[in-house]
Parts: C-alpha cells; structure tokens; sequence
C-alpha cells in the first residue's frame, strides 16, 4: 500500500505545491488538504509548509493554528501521526503548541535566503530515520522571521531529551538560541524546522537532493508502524 | 460601547530587533537621549453591552490565547473610558 501524504494549502502558502512534488518523487502518493476541511481524507502523515499563511498577519502562524483543518491535525499528531512543519508550518506548530518555543524576527532584521548546511542531530524521528545521527546535509533557507527562542529550561529539556533534530553549520542565520534549526516532540512523530527540505529533492532545482530524506524517512516510518 | 485596549508586548528578555532598529535611528533624526526603544501591538476592542468581569474574562482569555503567543509576549487589558463619555460625565 502506497503512504499517502497530506499537504496543507492555508492562502497564503507558498510551498505547498513542491512540497507535494517532493512527496510524489519519495515514493509517497500526494494529497492536497484544503484549509476548510476537516476531514484529512485518510492520509497516514502531513506535511505544513511554508509561506505567509493568513499574510502572517497578528504572528506568524497564529491564525493558521485555529483554521478547521488544524483542528483535526492536532487530535491525529496527539494521536501519533507523523507532521511535519517546514518554515511556516514550523511556526505553525509552535503557535499551535505541539512544539514548545516560538519563532521571532531574525536577529540581524534581514530576510535571509541561502543555501545551508545543516546537521542531523536526531536520526530517530519519523522524518529522519534514513539519515544517520550527525549527518550534514545543505538545504535552502528562506525566512524572516526564523529565530527560534524558548526560555533557558526549556532549550536544557530539549537537548538533554535529545529533541533538537538539526542544529545551523558553519553561521547562524537568523539569531536562533543555541543554532537551532529544527525540533521534534516527546514522541517522535511531530518535528518542525525552518529550512526547507522540499526545495532540495531533484539536482535540477536543488542545491542538493538532500531533502529527499525528510519524504522517505516518513515512507519508512509508516511501513513500521503498520508492521508494529 | 465600550472600548477595551489590550496591549502586548514582547517579554522583556525576548531581543526585540525591530525597537533597536527604530532606537538607532533616532540620533540620525536628530533626536538624541532615547535609551530604548520596544515594540508592541495594541488591540483596540469595541464591545457590545456591559463590560463586566464575565466580559473581562472572555477579553483576558482571548487575549491569552490569541492575540499573545504568551511564550514570548506579555499583555494586558484594561477598559478605555471614551472620550464622548467624559466629555458628558
């Protein structure tokens, strides 16, 4: 059975489209989910992606987190299903509290748009089991407001539980506590980020097809919980 | 109807790089002694019938859980008496 992966259009989304295209060229059959559903028309994981949901307008990410589709999205990741939020969905996950913290304006006020590497720290969440703990990998950024921040208690949790999933290399871009690119939660199965993966599945648009991972790692994920 | 104002405002451990860069500007404006400068938002809500505590309450939880991301922002509420009312008064 083919994994069918959900992606969420919010107007104002920008990336929903290769982000579908990245699950298609992993192996996954994409579905594109609609703001105004409730339904998830079954799909086994999700996909947030990035852009200006709602323009960004009150924060980042905070009227997307009471958008109808997200209702369902927050009992199904409860529930074990795995999501994932890229940039803008980062954000929304935050706002949404299934990952503590909050994105804020980068440090410097530039908007930043780069190439950049990352490393792997957690090789053991549903959208990074086919990479290896300490992998680098390089993906683009985009963002304006990607500085991640969380109180000092929090921050010591997530790296003494190992939930920091990809830490900035060689620069941080946007100020973010502890280069911070990307966390998970306790469980394992919901993981936000700021970089972009789905932008770095194909060599004749990516820097790289280092993203890919991200897309087969959720196929990987799926076969295992079926199997368990 | 009465006005309630919530104002919001980054926690103040939060870096606040959009008040530093309006702070550093002032100088160039030629106006200097400024030390600081934050930034926030104020929300300015017309409400329909009596502002009591029951109101005040919805107001607060609405402000905390909506208009604050209270993982890094503070706020607080308080009613406006309008102007054309104390004009009358």
């Amino acid at each position: 059975m083919t994994a069918r992966i959900g992606v969420v259009t919010f107007p104002g989304s920008l990336d929903d489209k290769d982000a579908l295209r990245a699950v298609r060229i992993a192996g996954a059959e994409p579905v594109s989910l609609w703001h105004r559903d409730t339904s998830l028309h079954q799909v086994d994981a999700i996909v947030l992606p990035g852009g200006f949901s709602y323009g960004d307008y009150l924060r980042c990410g905070a009227i997307a987190r009471f958008s109808p589709v997200m209702q369902t999205i927050l009992e199904q990741a409860r529930a074990g299903m795995p999501v994932l939020g890229i940039c803008n969905g980062f954000q929304v996950l935050c706002e949404s509290h299934l990952l503590p913290g909050a994105l804020t304006r980068n440090d410097h006020m530039h908007f930043v748009c780069r190439d950049q590497k990352l490393r792997v720290e957690n090789a053991d969440t549903a959208w990074t089991v086919d990479y290896s703990a300490g992998q680098e990998i390089t993906v683009p950024l985009k963002n304006g407001e990607g500085g991640y921040v969380a109180d000092e208690r929090t921050l010591d949790e997530l790296e003494a539980e190992g939930r920091v999933v990809f830490r900035y290399l060689d620069g941080n871009p946007n100020g973010s506590r502890r280069d911070i690119a990307g966390i998970t939660n306790a469980a394992g199965n919901v993981v936000g980020l700021m970089p972009h993966p789905e932008h770095a599945v194909e060599s004749l648009t990516g820097p790289t097809t280092e993203g890919l991972g991200f897309f087969t790692s959720a196929i990987t994920t799926l076969k295992k919980m079926v199997h368990a | 109807m009465a006005r309630v104002v919530v104002d919001v405002m980054l926690k103040p451990e939060i870096l606040d790089p959009q008040g530093q860069a309006v702070q550093r500007a002032l100088p160039r404006l030629g106006f200097e002694g400024i030390a600081d400068v934050r930034q926030g938002k104020r929300f300015e809500l017309e409400v329909e019938g009596p502002v009591d505590d029951a109101a005040l309450a919805r107001i607060n939880e609405l402000a905390e859980t909506f208009l604050a991301n209270t993982v890094i922002e503070d706020f607080t509420v308080r009613v406006e008496e309008l102007e054309e009312e104390t004009a009358t008064a």
